[in-house]
Formats: C-alpha cells, sequence, structure tokens
C-alpha cells in the first residue's frame, strides 16, 4: 500500500529551507525542463504516438512546442513576476509603502490528464517552479508511455529533492490524496474532479481543477462554409476529437446543416487523402474502453452522414458527422471526447443559447459561434457563460499566454497559462509598512472615543462618489483649453495664435 | 425543515434572463445599499451596541464606514472594471481580437461572521453585486440583533428577486448548504470552513474562505516601545480581541517583553482613564460561550501581568497580558479571539521566524513585525508566509482597496476588497475574435502534415530567449542616440548641437 507521507513531510521540509523560493534555483530548474524538452523531442514524440498514435507534427504544433514557449515565456518574465508589485494607496498612506507579495505556498501536486499527457503535467509545472514551490508530478496511467519517460527524466533533469514524478493508478492517486498539499491542480474529468476537492476540503488546500464538457459550436447564416468545416474538422479531428475543448457539437439550421456536410466531405479528404485510417496524421482512441465508449456514440442519434467506420484492432474510429441529431438522443447527454461530431439543428441564435443554458453538462469549457454578425456574436458572449470562447475558429482561444485558460462552474475552477500559472500557485500577500513616526497622527484612532475623535475619523475617511461621466469629460475638455492658453501665453507670447500650433 | 430549493431556482431563472448582468441594475442596487448605510447608520451602531457592546466610534471606524468607502471605490470604478480587458497577443493574432470577460458566476451566497456582522456580510456583497450576481447573504446567528435588521433593511430596499437575506443558525445553515451554488464566500473558522468546502464540493462550486488562526507579532530590538505599546494594543482591544486579524501574541526578547508590560500599563490608562469595565469604548465577549472559552484562557500560561479580571454577567474580560509564556502552553495551541494578549520570549527573529512556520494551525491570517531595521523585515516576510502583513502597525494592510485581503493554508483561500471582491464574484473569460478570411494561412496546421509545414510552423511559433538585464539596455541607447539625432535633422538642421537643447 503505497504511502507518501515521508515523501511530503521532505518536500516540505526543503522548502522550509528556502531553497525553491530562491530566484536563481527557479531559473536553473526552467532552464534544465527547457533542455528536457530540447534534448528528448523524438523520444518525447515517440511515446505520444505509442499512446494517442499522436502524429510528429501535431505533437510539436499542439505538446512540445506550445510547452517550449511557455517556458521562455516564463523565464523571460520571471523576474518581473516575482517583483512585489508596487499598489496605488490615497493621501493617508502617502507615507507608506504598499505593496503585493507573491510567495510561493509549499509542495504542490499536479496531476495530468492522459489526452495531452505532456501539456496538463508540464504547463502548470512551469508557473509552479516560477512561484518557487515544490513539485510532484503525477501523470495519467492511461499513457502510459509518456508517464514512464517522464518518471525516467524527471529525476535526470531536476533537482529531486525539491521535484519529483510519482507514477501509478488509482491505489497511488488515493494515497497522495491522503496528504496534505499546498495546491493541487488537476486536470481530467468532474466525477473524478470531485473527489479531488473533497479530498483537499480535509486540510483546506486550495484546487484548481481543469475539466470539461460539451463544447458546443454555432454556426450562423452565410459563414464561408468551407472555411468552418476546415476550422471545425480541424478542432475535432486532432487527437482523434480527445480534446478538453474540442468543438463537441453544432447547432445551426437545417440548411446550414446540409449545405456544412458536403463541405465536411470535401475537408475530409483535403486532410487524409488516402483516407484517415490509413493517414499517419490521423491519432486512435487512447483505450479499450473509451474507445468502446465513443463507438457506441455512432448510433448515438441522427444518422450518419460521414464516417461511421471503426477498427476494434487498432481502436480506430473513422472521422464521424451525425445530421439531424437531437438534445434527447444519447450521443448528446454527455461529453463526447472522441471523433463523432453530431449536428443538431436549430431554428436561430435564440435557440442554441437556451439549449446551451439548459444542458446537462453545465457552462461549457468553450464555446464557439462561427459569425459574420457582430450582433450575433454578442447575442452568444451575453446570453452563455463559458470557460473561454472563440469567434470563427476552434481552439485558438487556448493558444496565447495572455488569455486565462479554465473552466466554470461544471467545466473546472481556476486558470492558467502564461502569467495566470504562476500566480496560480502563489498566495497574493498584501503588505504594508509604516513608520514608527507620527503616533499623534494615530490618536485619533485610540480611546477614548470622543464625539471630535468620530467627526474627524468620518471626515478623512469619507471618500466622493465621482459625478457621472459626461461632467467630469467637460472637466478635462476646460483643463486642455486652458493648459492650450498656458502654453501660448508662456511659450509664445507675441506670435498668433495659427501661427502657434503650425511652427 | 427548511428547505430552499424554490428560492434558488427562482433566484437562477432570474439570473438566467439577464436582469442582473445589466449594469444599469448593478448600479442602482449599489446605490440602494448606499442608501440603506445612510439612511440606517443609528440602527445598524445601536445594533452593534447590542450585540458587542461596540462604540459608536468602533462602529463607525471599523464597520460602516469602511464599508461606505469600498462601496464608493466601487461605485467610481464599476465602469471601468466591467470593460472588457484587452491582452497583449503576438504577430501572429495581429488581426485577431483577444480580450478577458467578466462574467458573473450566477446565485451566490455569502455567509457572514459575527465579530464584524456589517461589514462581512456588506463587503463582500459589494463586489458580488458590482459582478453582477443574484446574492443570497446568511448573516450569523450569533450577533442576532444585526442579523435581524438585514433581514428587515434587505427587502426594503433590494431587488427582492435577486438579493435575499435568510436568518438561522445550524439547520438553516444545513439546509441552504445542500443547494447548488454558483460561489459561496464564508467568514468564519476553519472546522466550519472544511464543512462548507466539503458542501461545496458535491456542485463543484468555487469558495473563497476567510478564515484565521494565531496572528503573531514580532518585537524587534530598538523599537520605541510606548508606540508599540499603542499600536498592538490598539488591536487587541479592538472589539474585545474579537478580529480575525488581531494581534494574537507576541514574540520579543525577555527584556523588550519586561519594558513592554510597563509601557502597556500606561496605554491601558490612557485608552480606559476610568478603567475598561466603566469605558463605554470597551466591548464584550459576544456569548457566554466565548466568553468562556477566552476567561479560561486567563490561567493558560506564564503569569498575568496587567488584567486578567472578569465578569460574568456582562461577558467583560479585561485587557490582559500573559508573561514569560512558552509554546507549549495551553493559550498557545488555539486562537484566542479575545482580548488576552500572551508574550513569548524568544532569542531573536530567527526562532520568531520558525516558530511561525511550524505552529500548529499553519500560515496565520496576519503577521505583525515591529522593527526599524528594514534587514530584519524581509528576513521574516521572505522566511514566513501569511495573509497579509503590516510593519509597524496593525491591521493597516486591510485598510486600502488596492491590497488584496484574505488568508493561505489553514487561514483561508481566496481574497478581496475593492477589485478583488470584483473578481472573486466574476469568472475570467478568455476570448478571441477571428475573421473568416485568410483561410490559407491556416493550410500550414491542416493534415496532411508535410516536413516543409513541420519546419514553417516551428518556425513561426519559436520564440527567443531574451538575454541577460545589461545587454537589453545596449539597444535601447542605440534607440535613444538615433532619436535624439532625428529630431535634430528635422527639426533645427541649421542649429548646432549645443543650442538645440537649450533652446
Amino acid at each position: 500500500m503505497a504511502n507518501y507521507s515521508e515523501t511530503v513531510n521532505s518536500l516540505r521540509s526543503v522548502f522550509q529551507s528556502g531553497r525553491t523560493k530562491n530566484l536563481k534555483w527557479r531559473r536553473s530548474q526552467l532552464m534544465a525542463l527547457l533542455k528536457l524538452l530540447d534534448d528528448n523531442r523524438d523520444r518525447l514524440s515517440e511515446a505520444l504516438e505509442k499512446d494517442l498514435r499522436k502524429n510528429k507534427f501535431e505533437s510539436n504544433l499542439m505538446e512540445v512546442g506550445p510547452i517550449r514557449n511557455e517556458v521562455i515565456y516564463a523565464l523571460n518574465n520571471l523576474t518581473d513576476w516575482v517583483k512585489p508589485e508596487k499598489v496605488k494607496k490615497g493621501i493617508l498612506n502617502m507615507m507608506d509603502k504598499a505593496y503585493i507579495r507573491h510567495d510561493p505556498l509549499g509542495a504542490v501536486l499536479i496531476i495530468a490528464a492522459w489526452n495531452y499527457p505532456v501539456q496538463t503535467a508540464i504547463l502548470p509545472m512551469i508557473g509552479a517552479i516560477a512561484a518557487g514551490n515544490c513539485v510532484v508530478i503525477k501523470p495519467s496511467e492511461i499513457a502510459e508511455n509518456m508517464a514512464s519517460l517522464l518518471e525516467e527524466l524527471i529525476p535526470k533533469y531536476f533537482d529531486t529533492e525539491c521535484i519529483k514524478c510519482i507514477c501509478g493508478g488509482i491505489p497511488e492517486t488515493t494515497a497522495l490524496l491522503k496528504e496534505k498539499w499546498d495546491y493541487i491542480f488537476y486536470t481530467g474529468n468532474s466525477r473524478v474532479g470531485k473527489i479531488i476537492l473533497k479530498a483537499a476540503a480535509e486540510y483546506l488546500t486550495p484546487v484548481t481543477l481543469e475539466m470539461g464538457g460539451k463544447s458546443p459550436v454555432y454556426v450562423d447564416e452565410d459563414c464561408d462554409l468551407g472555411t468552418v468545416s476546415n476550422r471545425i474538422l480541424w478542432g475535432k479531428n486532432s487527437n482523434a476529437g480527445q480534446t478538453c475543448i474540442a468543438p463537441d457539437y453544432v447547432m445551426c439550421s437545417k440548411e446550414t446543416q446540409d449545405a456544412l456536410v458536403e463541405k465536411m466531405k470535401i475537408t475530409l479528404e483535403k486532410f487524409y487523402p488516402e483516407g484517415p485510417a490509413k493517414s499517419s496524421c490521423y491519432g486512435r482512441l487512447v483505450s479499450d474502453r473509451h474507445y468502446q465508449r465513443v463507438k457506441k456514440m455512432i448510433e448515438g442519434g441522427g444518422q450518419v452522414a460521414v464516417g461511421g467506420d471503426t477498427n476494434d484492432s487498432e481502436r480506430y474510429i473513422a472521422p464521424t458527422v451525425l445530421a439531424d441529431v437531437t438534445f434527447s438522443d444519447p450521443v448528446m447527454q454527455d461529453e463526447v471526447f472522441g471523433p463523432v461530431l453530431p449536428i443538431v439543428p436549430v431554428k436561430n441564435e435564440d435557440e442554441a443559447i437556451a439549449r446551451i443554458n439548459a444542458g446537462s453538462t453545465g457552462a461549457p469549457l468553450a464555446l464557439y459561434v462561427f459569425s459574420n454578425n457582430q450582433q450575433v456574436v454578442k447575442k452568444f458572449l451575453d446570453g452563455v457563460n463559458s470557460g473561454g470562447c472563440c469567434v470563427n475558429d476552434c481552439l485558438m482561444q487556448g493558444s496565447i499566454p495572455t488569455l486565462p485558460f479554465g473552466g466554470v462552474g461544471s467545466s473546472g475552477m481556476g486558470r492558467y497559462h502564461g502569467r495566470f500559472t504562476f500566480e496560480t500557485f502563489s498566495h497574493k500577500r498584501g503588505c504594508m509598512e509604516r513608520g514608527l513616526e507620527m503616533e499623534s497622527v494615530n490618536n485619533i484612532r485610540y480611546p477614548p472615543f470622543t464625539k471630535n475623535k468620530e467627526k474627524i475619523v468620518t471626515w478623512i475617511l469619507k471618500q466622493k462618489l465621482k459625478s457621472n461621466a459626461n461632467m467630469s469629460l467637460v472637466i478635462y475638455f476646460m483643463f486642455g483649453t486652458l493648459f492650450a492658453v498656458f502654453l501660448k501665453v508662456f511659450f509664445a507670447p507675441q506670435m498668433s495664435v495659427m501661427n502657434f500650433f503650425s511652427k | 425543515m427548511a428547505n430552499y430549493s424554490e428560492v434558488v431556482t427562482s433566484m437562477r431563472s432570474v439570473f438566467r434572463t439577464g436582469r442582473t448582468k445589466n449594469v444599469e441594475w448593478r448600479r442602482s442596487q449599489l446605490m440602494a445599499l448606499l442608501k440603506l448605510l445612510d439612511d440606517n447608520r443609528e440602527r445598524l451602531s445601536d445594533a452593534l451596541k447590542k450585540d458587542l457592546n461596540k462604540s459608536r466610534f468602533e462602529s463607525c471606524l471599523m464597520e460602516v464606514d469602511f464599508v461606505r468607502n469600498d462601496l464608493i471605490n466601487t461605485l467610481n470604478n464599476l465602469t471601468e472594471w466591467v470593460k472588457p480587458e484587452k491582452v497583449k497577443k503576438g504577430l501572429i493574432n495581429m488581426m485577431d481580437k483577444v480580450y478577458i470577460r467578466r462574467e458573473p458566476f450566477g446565485v451566490v451566497m455569502i455567509m457572514g461572521a459575527w465579530n464584524y456582522p456589517v461589514q462581512l456580510t456588506v463587503a463582500p456583497m459589494i463586489g458580488a453585486l458590482a459582478a453582477g450576481n443574484c446574492i443570497m447573504m446568511k448573516p450569523s446567528e450569533i450577533s442576532e440583533n444585526v442579523a435581524a435588521l438585514l433581514e428587515e433593511l434587505f427587502p426594503k430596499y433590494f431587488d427582492t428577486e435577486c438579493i435575499k437575506c435568510v436568518c438561522g443558525g445550524i439547520p438553516e445553515t444545513t439546509a441552504l448548504l445542500k443547494e447548488k451554488w454558483d460561489y459561496i464566500f464564508y467568514t468564519g473558522n476553519s472546522m466550519v470552513g472544511k464543512i462548507v468546502m466539503k458542501a461545496a464540493a458535491e456542485y463543484l462550486t468555487p469558495v473563497t474562505l476567510e478564515l484565521g488562526g494565531k496572528s503573531p507579532v514580532y518585537i524587534d530590538q530598538g523599537c520605541d516601545l510606548g508606540i508599540v505599546s499603542n499600536r498592538v494594543l490598539w488591536g487587541k482591544v479592538m472589539n474585545a480581541g474579537q478580529t480575525c486579524i488581531a494581534p494574537d501574541y507576541i514574540m520579543c526578547s525577555k527584556e523588550t517583553q519586561d519594558a513592554l508590560v510597563e509601557k502597556m500599563k500606561a496605554t491601558l490608562g490612557e485608552f480606559y482613564p476610568d478603567g475598561p469595565a466603566k469605558s463605554p469604548d470597551y466591548c464584550r465577549l459576544v456569548s457566554d460561550r466565548h466568553y468562556q472559552r477566552v476567561k479560561k484562557m486567563i490561567g493558560g500560561g506564564g503569569k498575568v501581568a496587567l488584567g486578567g479580571d472578569s465578569d460574568d454577567s456582562q461577558r467583560y474580560i479585561a485587557p490582559t497580558v500573559l508573561t514569560d509564556v512558552t509554546f507549549s502552553d495551553p493559550i498557545m495551541q488555539d486562537e484566542i479571539f479575545g482580548p488576552v494578549l500572551p508574550i513569548v520570549p524568544v532569542k531573536n527573529e530567527d526562532e520568531a521566524i520558525a516558530h511561525i512556520n511550524e505552529g500548529s494551525d499553519g500560515y496565520p491570517l496576519a503577521l505583525y513585525i515591529f522593527s526599524n531595521d528594514q534587514k530584519i523585515v524581509q528576513k521574516i516576510l521572505e522566511g514566513t508566509n501569511s495573509g497579509g502583513c503590516t510593519v509597524n502597525d496593525l491591521f493597516m494592510h486591510c485598510g486600502i482597496p488596492t491590497l488584496p485581503f484574505g488568508g493561505v493554508g489553514n487561514s483561508g483561500m481566496g481574497g478581496y476588497h475593492g477589485k478583488f471582491t470584483f473578481d472573486t464574484f466574476s469568472h475570467k473569460r478568455g476570448c478571441m475574435e477571428r475573421g473568416l478570411k485568410m483561410e490559407s494561412v491556416n493550410n500550414m496546421r491542416y493534415p496532411p502534415f508535410t516536413k516543409k509545414k513541420e519546419n514553417t510552423a516551428a518556425w513561426i511559433m519559436k520564440k527567443k530567449l531574451k538575454s541577460n538585464g545589461s545587454m537589453s539596455l545596449i539597444p535601447y541607447f542605440i534607440f535613444g542616440t538615433l532619436f535624439a539625432v532625428i529630431l535634430k535633422v528635422i527639426f533645427a538642421p541649421e542649429t548646432p548641437v549645443m543650442n538645440f537643447f537649450s533652446r
């Protein structure tokens, strides 16, 4: 029976020694991560190929490449992130120093997922190290080749007393969750997310849960359906649909559906000239269990308009499009997480919005809207909440480090990427430094409380409600005019006004 | 048996209509809150007097005016905060709109505490309203007069379909926690905090927990102990020590302890010329249970150097200072939350830091350092973690809306005040808007994946590690010189360089 108490205690001792807080140490570990990625690009690609039949290009574009960029982004910004952040203060605190420190939390646990086994382990790790924590990574046992590779490589590159990789299945994960962590970062499904949140509650451990749900796509009238088809199918077929922000299903009018299906046939021929089964660019389902789960969905509603073929021995499911699906069909009850794309005809965007909000899987992780009509886009943004949103494309809202990436409601809590990861693993500590002088000023707050003190305090503290915006523009205008006059009077009193401004 | 399912369902329906998202609605409710505070200042003071014997001065400074200012700050900034936040994007996303929207969560519950029953219900509510949520307020039943007053006033001022106040004890709280909330904000103790977090876990509801713990004070050599005494005792006697960030205990050298006690006698003489029992400015313990709990602590370690008297009929405990306390004494095991102040002599700041880190109740909510030596201050800050910190005073890090107020580890999770409250009750939604044109650019990411695509993608994506600090200043120097030359050449080609800059 696995027991990690000693491991966690030793991590916490090293943390208390201050080693991981040291900026040079953080930088050295991030450089080590960079080296790990650069030295082992091929081996990482091979492991992804074995686990998910991921093509080398996809491995670079969607896993190793973005991670490498995030490490560099963190290294380039580390000094700024770690600096205490000065904050605005009022006149009362004029003589004080007021700032926010970002302090590390301690020993943090990162539980990764199998679908992007490098990204979901390493991306959070970047921010955790940048923030100065000790880190344990628990890769998903379902992506077993990547798990063993990480287990082998991590001790070779990192400070093993502070950064560890622990592999295993449910027993090991359960044992890890029995320990007290200072933060837990989990990527996966909501059923296990609840288990983790409950385990964290025992120790009042804060968490980030990156989960999923059914990410809808709405396709408006008058879109270039060839382009729409390319972008949706790219989002759907990457990793054979096993992406937390994959477009789960499409809603559009019946006419759009029929036209879109024709374009999708063309797109798929373009993507896979020899057919997806023979293409080295198309993935496989990760395990028999998931394969069977998704295979069932092919019969889960509507009719098969494209694809539908499978191969048990390879866990291959063709890119499949189901047309004329209804909201009560089986395929519309749970997240698909595979290359089966239901299309559900709707009257218009209002019906689509109502359906998303009534959906059983809660606020989606991603919302996709294809439209040339800014009003329709706004209707969706205002009417539906989602982790993130991309208009006229798929997946791209997860691609830049300045956008927070995370869910809401049942799709998750917390966010990361870029500086958001650093902040996830830090505590924002509000600090104020005063001097031991000017004690007489403090007298008004001490007892005995006289009526006089009460009046003065209320007067000092009282803030004023700003007048409304229009009024304040008038003030700016007045100041602008006064300033121009002032410039003229002082710098060129003899010159006529016209000449002054064209000098 | 209380059941709130219908209430929550109806609030969620109203939320779905979009009413609370409307900025004018939010503003109107915030203005209603302002009116509630201004119309009922007297009644709120009276209720606080009945519940805690709080003086009018304390009611203004620490409760009503405190939240009133936060409210005004929020009203003044609401338009800014609600606007989508544009973010930096790279060249690849030059044509895209990339921004963060802040979406309300939905129906949120705020559970207030009894020690600052106005502040701790209203301050979170300000941000929840500003963020566009429906709100269920549950004041603490222990401060029963304020609870009853809020229950009466809420329906008179607010949109009753969206903002409700429910009173009750453990059965009502338990029933409320059975429902699905979109956010829960709890202020109180860690035992109930765990219960709240576990209940929230059933629905994957995110939480903020404002808890407590033993907030230490470290007093360095060479401080003006008269001033230290004033400031520390002020923090301790406010609300008779029933403050989550009250200075729980002091660590200092034996010599400092002895000198400090003398100063504290003088301070208390100034604060309460007729003695604290007779002063209208000194509070009482809120209930018999808490009174007995704190009264026991008078005998909980060391010896009584000041105070020690109590009066059961009034739930009065004099400001009490214990000296020569040790870390293993009973009084050093739990948060005091009363006007008893243990002093624990230590060798130096190293011993203090070690104790803060190894203390049984984890990181404190507040850390107080009295020192004129910046090195000592930084040593302690670097060597510990805490919710927040004030140097050379008490409470001040909570006094400005630009510093986040919250705990870490056992003292809590999340932070609020000012914009942080607004952010607490908002989901940060990353959004990207693209056009449906320039599809040819996207071809690079579609299968079939050729070596050429691979190379192009790698080249486009690759980020560069910035050179170290001093090197990067040289380009600025070069640019600066070039710019000066350009100015001269364009604006004053005839003027010799010297005259150009002294014109």
